[in-house]
């Protein structure tokens, strides 16, 4: 396992952290202004193949474990939230590829092939119209038919789906499955239409270009990733989805307070001897973005820890309500503190901090981190928290 | 053992939500592929927690244990044991 400090002066960070501050700094203005891709930010990323960070070792990846995706994320985020989202996004699809091939000829060869050979990009389509944000629950359901399958879904979200070169989906195993016996299906670019429904036209995260969309896919049943969602959503998606989240806004966060930090330091240069009063706000706010990093960083290296033997104990462990549980109180408080930072960066910035087009401008950050809460929604995570605690005794 | 299998059906028929009919299970038919949801789940947990007079440990709050007739039966009579 690699340590935190090892992290902060490893190779991954440090490319990661010059193509935010080089390419999607400069480019998340007109990013969130036109509700466009940060392609600028994608094609650098690809150029130095930074897509396939969370790809193992064994397979040509760079093999970072949760703490150093999470660390990555959180830097591109700093440059450009929009873009940090998208590397989340990707990199929590190919770890579900990644952790539940189970040795599958397919999925081997994709993992080597596509995703680090030719570094490409994966999104990811778990909501549809008649779930209501219930991502483990589905409507439509995988027709097969020998060795071919298809799927249609009508999706009310899917980020950068249109710059994506697969998708990843959910659905019903079979037409007369459960709700909730899910499989995922990765579809990839040719073999798929995606015909948007509506604009994304939102407050923030405009980069995502996530619009609802009727998907139609087909293929063989080789690309019907092997178990249960059910197995890969615990174990998996859920982790590394409110892990590397948490990690992103705490970087949205770091930047807004970034600038107001930066505004202070202004001030008081021109009147040294005295401490001002939005110092003091400013170390207030650092507290509490403090534990809010801890709050995931430590997240990250619990499920490090869990995952260095990738045994049948390690998986049951990721499967049971006290993990559960705390990957939902991660998600809770650290979507609930980034817009409370964003609130406080612009409070100890002011005038100058709520004008787009100044230096210390916060107005983006805020709306971006507006949708943290929303994105699984928190009142249905806590729902879920308040019925597992009915069981669960902390013993 | 039989006994509490037949209790264990009467709480799924009333907590699991499945959509077949819980005496027509058989012992190892997954639970979860029959409908039951981790929300059903938790109050199926609850209702046999009251039902025999148990607390299930955390460590046994997984969906393993939960996913058939037989792996309930199989807690509770650990949990059971020399009663
Ligand atoms: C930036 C962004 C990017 C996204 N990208 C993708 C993507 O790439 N692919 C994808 O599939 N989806 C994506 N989504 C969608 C996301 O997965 C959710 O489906 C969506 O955010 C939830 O929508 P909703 O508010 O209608 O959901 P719901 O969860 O239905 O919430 C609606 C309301 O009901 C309340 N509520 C729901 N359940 C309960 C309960 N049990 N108890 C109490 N209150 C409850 C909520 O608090 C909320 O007020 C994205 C969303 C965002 C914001």
């Amino acid at each position: 396992m690699t340590t935190l400090s090892a992290i902060k002066t490893g190779p991954l960070l440090a490319r990661t952290a010059a193509i935010a501050t080089d390419v999607a700094a400069c480019h998340a203005a007109d990013v969130d202004a036109k509700s466009r891709f940060p392609q600028e930010t994608f094609d650098a990323l690809r150029q130095a193949r930074l897509l396939s960070a969370a790809v193992p070792a064994t397979h040509g990846g760079a093999g970072a474990g949760m703490l150093e995706l999470g660390t990555q994320c959180a830097a591109l985020a700093q440059g450009c939230g929009s873009s940090g989202m998208v590397l989340a996004m990707h990199h929590i699809q190919v770890a579900c590829i990644a952790r539940h091939a189970q040795g599958s000829a397919f999925f081997e060869r994709y993992l080597r092939e596509n995703l680090v050979e030719r570094q490409e990009l994966v999104a990811s389509i778990t909501s549809e119209n008649g779930t209501f944000g219930d991502t483990r629950s589905s409507v439509c359901a995988v027709a097969i038919d020998g060795d071919r399958m298809s799927l249609e879904k009508d999706a009310t979200t899917v980020s950068y789906g249109q710059h994506a070169d697969a998708q990843l989906v959910t659905c019903r195993r079979t037409a007369d499955a459960a709700a909730s016996d899910q499989v995922l299906v990765l579809f990839e670019k040719g073999n798929y239409t995606l015909a948007q429904t509506g604009n994304w036209d939102t407050l923030g995260m405009r980069g995502t270009c996530s619009p609802g969309a009727k998907f139609s896919g087909h293929g063989t049943t080789a690309q019907i990733l092997p178990g249960s969602f059910a197995d890969s959503s615990a174990q998996t998606m859920v982790p590394y989805s409110h892990i590397l989240w948490s990690a992103l806004w705490s970087g949205i966060a770091a930047d807004a307070l970034g600038r107001a930090a930066a505004f202070v330091r202004a001030g008081a240069r021109k009147n040294p001897g005295s401490v001002p009063p939005n110092a003091v706000q400013l170390a207030r706010a650092q507290v509490e973005l403090q534990a809010m990093r801890h709050n995931w960083e430590s997240c990250a290296i619990a499920f490090d820890e869990m995952t260095a033997e990738d045994d049948q104990a390690a998986r049951e462990a990721l499967g049971t309500m006290g993990w559960a549980l705390k990957m939902n109180q991660l998600k809770m408080a650290c979507s609930e503190m980034a817009p409370k930072l964003c609130h406080e960066a612009l409070q100890i910035i002011g005038i100058m901090g709520y004008k787009n087009d100044s230096p210390f401008s916060v107005g983006r950050h805020y709306r971006d981190v507006l949708s943290a809460a929303l994105m699984v929604s928190n009142g249905r995570i806590a729902a879920k928290s308040a019925s597992m605690l009915l069981v669960f005794k902390d013993d | 053992m039989s006994e509490n299998a037949a209790r264990i059906r009467a709480v799924l028929k009333d907590h699991a939500r499945l959509n077949r009919d819980a005496e027509t299970l058989d012992d190892d038919s997954d639970l979860y592929q029959a409908g039951m949801t981790s929300h059903a789940s938790v109050n199926v947990m609850l209702a046999l927690e009251g039902e025999f007079d148990i607390e299930f440990p955390d460590h046994m709050l997984k969906r393993s244990v939960f996913e058939s007739v037989g792996a309930i039966a199989a807690a509770i009579g650990e949990l059971t044991e020399g009663r």
